[in-house]
């Protein structure tokens, strides 16, 4: 096997055997990025010397029984990084270099982490194919002609392309688990309030969550382990003690209850490949000795303009502090105050982005408030109420992550509805908070097919086990992709 | 027609915490610009506010010495616009619900005693600063206090004078020095002020259009600022006009007000990071156990315990710091109008005179209460004491060691006094004879020629008796 191909898990275990050296390693991700990531554009920035320095410093102290100490990883370019560029993609904030490191960042470091660099994403994460990027578009690693999803796409299309051990991404309706599905690897959104999300740029503060990207179930509870906890420093953040993430990874499912929400299945945007695919999952979970039973969230088709309109609410606040005032993008050429700010974000901001603002501050003005926020915040009330009733019948629910396979570069990007189907069923998790993860579940035209384990909150470790049995008894994260002509596979 | 004018106030006043109200940064000012500043106040990318304990503290506190109801579950709401002091674009408020509602202050004007109501109030952040400098094009932004916290008091529209606005603000600030929440200095900034003001033909019973005025500089501004603006509305109003409800400013060097902005609808959204405030009656309990005796309640008993006038239980207990200082006094000293007397004329005006604080005497209320009883045994005489009380002003020495060192003490030597009357009688035979003439006034001169002598250090009553038994 070759270094960049390796897990945490089994990089972990090399370095304790002093088989490998972390410098080594890193130098391996390097010229993978190198020979790679020209067709794949997964990263924005890299950060190679610090990186290099990072993994010396661990192969000095040469104390591996943290499992993340050397690991080479990457960071979606809206979780602040101290003295690296942090652009959220957006010209905006083209030049910004944060004087500090989210907490997702600062317990990375301390247990001595390589960060290789930041990864592409939509522009401030408004949005599900990482198109919407200011600097490039990044290409799914299984099919350069397709999307990588979004809006973490960057970190997805890095694991999946082994150009990075495991990545950061933040998931508000799916940015974490829609680009997993896509490309193929394993995606875990948090409960809201398991992980810090301080020094991550808000897009809709009461439904962001932080987690990892991973090639498989166990790097995932590695990673969670190492990010997930209360933080002083977010006042949303939760005291509810972590579980053994790794403890609990086994594949004894006798007799849990899985609930399939049917009207996930019924409806004319999904893909017949991957309602089968999902049906397949779901056998191979009853063979695991679970039941499985369909269920009805009936306010569920609800969820994605409930959703739609919180986050354009929110974050049309949240996105008011870049006004070019501070720092970020200021225009050249204004007339007053109010041309400052015109101009300014006017040229900082993006179509999607400014799309939401404008639609976000006239659903949150005075007149229409109560009549849309307020609403939407009332069908998310039914939404949690839902998964509640379903909860206390059901250990997990199952779902497909995307109604579809990814899809083609441009082929969505000027039809915003169209775009927003692919959250049709990661978003009622973001809006009732819950844990969620997306794992490999079969393909379609050579195209990975993502299978969506949902908890009750912080139940994070259930999520996990589940993922981990049917990981166990199925090799669809063991397949590697064939590469087309013109690259190198060879080192 | 008459009209009866409607006034309620919005009152900003700043908390004296330590730390910001979001963020660990120092409410501290006067150093470099921008030296109080972190990600959080500065509004930069996933920041979140972390609430300042102490904050909702003092401001409990506030609002339970306003008599407020003080809410068990208050909570924080953005207000949303622009401007290049406010970082976040959002001032964080509390909107929906605020921390205090239903509280009153009393006032008294025309000695009838008078409640002018508070709707709420409310905990925020104070946005940072513009600097503009002459000439330049451009303005500097300082945000030292950005996130500086603030409570906000918003009256019920019942003044009706610019008089009665005047003693609403006067104790307002003195029960909010009182309980230690806010320096409350207008001039400093401390504490700001906005007028809402209509009028409506006496005897209805429907409000008129208001008008809000900003940019008020000091309490005497507030009442100018009223007084212009009945008149205003009113000429509008006689002459058949109607008032536009607008923001106006005042323009204090020239003494009017001018129009400043049409009505604006804000963006009220919920703060999503912060968790409600919740204040248990147990919390809320010990917050009151905190807040000390009030200066309307401290007057009534100085009438009463020392058997003060008004007057002087007034100007005292508008201190907290004066109040305490003369209360200590008195533990030492057994008449207390004595005590009165000295504080009010003597410290207040060398206090004036100087423009030291009372907060940084160096010398104790009973070095104070020493003097008095020096005076008392005669050992000093009341003149000299002033002197005495000037070095221990200046100096912080106790009046012992003053007299002592200075060798003040008074000559209360029968034969000394006597010889030293003798010697005045010899070089004043004018006035002498004057006294013998009936001019009972020459008297008080001879005295005065004794005093000089000795410094005025002779015992004044035995100088009396002495002088008119030898004159006689
Ligand atoms: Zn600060």
């Amino acid at each position: 096997m070759k270094l960049h191909e390796l897990t945490i898990n089994k990089a972990n275990e090399l370095l304790k055997k002093k088989e490998i050296k972390s410098e080594e390693l890193t130098s391996a991700l390097f010229n993978r990025i190198d020979s790679f990531d020209g067709k794949i554009k997964a990263y924005v920035t890299l950060d190679k010397d610090r990186a290099l320095e990072a993994a010396r410093l661990a192969d000095k102290k040469a104390d591996f029984t943290q499992p993340l100490t050397g690991i080479p990883m990457a960071v979606k370019d809206n979780i602040c990084t101290k003295d690296l560029k942090t652009t959220c993609c957006s010209k905006m904030l083209e030049n910004f270099v944060p004087p500090y490191d989210a907490t997702v960042i600062s317990k990375l470091k301390d247990t001595n982490a390589v960060i290789l660099g930041k990864t592409n994403m939509d522009e401030f994460a408004m949005g599900s194919s990482t198109e919407s990027s200011f600097f490039q578009v990044t290409k799914n690693p299984w099919n350069l002609e397709c999307v990588p999803g979004g809006s973490s796409g960057g970190s997805a299309a890095a694991v999946a392309a082994d150009e990075s051990l495991y990545a950061l991404g933040s998931d508000t309706g799916g940015s974490i688990r829609q680009p997993a599905a896509y490309c193929g690897v394993v995606g875990l959104k948090p409960t809201y309030g398991r992980v810090s999300r301080f020094g991550v740029a808000a897009l809709a503060s009461t439904m962001d969550a932080i987690g990892p990207i991973t090639k498989d179930v166990t790097d995932c509870a590695i990673v969670l382990s190492a990010i997930a906890g209360i933080d002083s420093f977010d006042p949303t953040s939760s005291d509810i003690p972590l579980s053994d993430y790794l403890k609990c990874l086994h594949d004894e499912l006798n007799g849990i209850k899985i609930g399939i929400p049917k009207e996930f299945l019924d409806n004319d945007v999904i893909d017949k490949d991957v309602k089968d695919a999902f049906l397949n999952a779901a056998k191979i979970y009853e063979n695991l000795g679970c039941i499985c039973e369909e269920i009805s969230l009936a306010n569920a088709e609800y969820a994605l303009w409930a959703y739609h309109i919180t986050v354009a609410a929110e974050s049309s606040s949240e996105l008011g502090q870049y006004d070019g005032i501070r720092y970020g993008h200021r225009a050249t050429k204004y007339e007053d105050l109010k041309d400052l700010y015109k101009k300014s974000r006017g040229e900082g901001f993006g179509t999607e982005v400014k799309r939401r603002i404008i639609l976000g501050t006239y659903l949150s003005d005075a007149q229409n408030y109560d009549k849309y926020y307020l609403k939407a915040q009332k069908i998310r009330t039914l939404i949690k109420k839902d998964f509640e009733n379903a909860f206390n019948k059901y250990d997990l629910l199952i779902t497909p992550t995307v109604p579809t396979t990814a899809f083609k570069i441009g082929e969505k990007i000027d039809d915003p509805l169209k775009m927003y189907m692919n959250d049709l069923y990661t978003t009622p998790v973001n809006l009732a908070g819950l844990p969620a993860i997306s794992i490999p579940c079969g393909f379609s035209d050579g195209l990975p097919i993502g299978l969506q384990i949902i908890g009750k909150a912080f139940d994070e470790a259930s999520i996990l086990r589940a993922a981990y049995a049917f990981e166990q008894n199925t090799n669809y994260h063991e397949k590697r992709i064939k590469w087309e002509e013109g690259f190198s596979d060879e080192l | 027609m008459n009209y009866e004018t409607i006034i309620g106030l919005e009152v900003h006043v700043e908390l004296l915490t330590k730390t910001k109200i979001f963020c660990g940064c120092s409410t501290e000012f006067g150093k470099e610009p921008n030296s109080h500043c972190c990600p959080i106040c500065l509004g930069m990318p996933g920041a979140l506010p972390l609430m300042n304990r102490s904050v909702v503290e003092y401001a409990a506190k506030a609002g339970l010495a306003l008599n407020c109801d003080i809410a068990e579950l208050s909570r924080f709401d953005r207000k949303n616009y622009f401007y290049p002091d406010l970082p976040k674009a959002y001032q964080i408020s509390q909107y929906y619900i605020p921390l205090a509602r239903n509280g009153y202050i009393e006032i008294e004007p025309n000695g009838q005693k008078k409640r002018i109501g508070i709707r709420i109030m409310h905990m925020e952040e104070d946005a940072g600063k513009l600097i503009h400098e002459e000439g330049s094009a451009y303005s500097l932004v300082d945000l030292d206090r950005a996130g500086v916290p603030l409570v906000e008091i918003v009256s019920e529209p019942d003044m009706r004078s610019a008089e009665e606005a005047w003693l609403y603000l006067n104790n307002l600030k003195t029960i909010l020095s009182y309980i230690e929440v806010s320096d409350c200095k207008m001039e400093e900034g401390s504490l700001r002020c906005d007028i809402n003001i209509s009028l409506r033909p006496e005897g209805s019973k429907e409000f008129g259009t208001k008008v809000e005025i900003k940019n008020l500089g000091s309490f005497r501004a507030v009442r100018r600022a009223i007084e212009y603006e009945e008149k205003r509305q009113k000429e509008i109003l006689e002459s058949g006009g109607s008032i536009t409800q607008e923001t106006r400013r005042w323009d204090e060097a020239q003494g009017f007000t001018t129009f400043m902005r049409g009505k604006v609808e804000n963006r009220y959204s919920p703060e999503p990071n912060m968790a409600p405030i919740i204040i248990k009656d147990d919390w809320k309990e010990e917050i009151r156990s905190k807040i000390p005796e009030l200066p309307n309640a401290r007057k009534a008993r100085f009438m009463q315990e020392y058997s003060l006038p008004e007057y002087d239980a007034s100007v005292i207990t508008a201190s907290k710091i004066l109040a305490d200082f003369y209360e200590e006094c008195v533990k030492y000293y057994h008449d207390p109008k004595v005590v009165s007397n000295w504080v009010m004329v003597e410290l207040m005006s060398i206090l004036n005179e100087t423009g030291q604080g009372i907060k940084n005497l160096k010398f104790t209320p009973k070095q104070l209460s020493d003097m008095l009883v020096m005076i008392d045994k005669g050992t000093i005489s009341g003149k000299i004491a002033k002197d005495v009380f000037r070095d221990m002003f200046e100096t912080g020495k106790s009046p012992e060691d003053i007299v002592k060192e200075k060798g003040l003490i008074q000559i209360s030597d029968e034969a000394e006094l006597e010889s030293i009357a003798q010697k005045v009688i010899d070089n004043n035979p004018k006035s002498v004879q004057d006294y013998k003439n009936g001019k009972k006034k020459a008297l008080g001169f001879l005295v005065g020629q004794i005093m000089k002598e000795t410094k005025g250090k002779a015992n004044p009553q035995m100088v009396n008796t002495i002088l008119i038994r030898l004159l006689d």
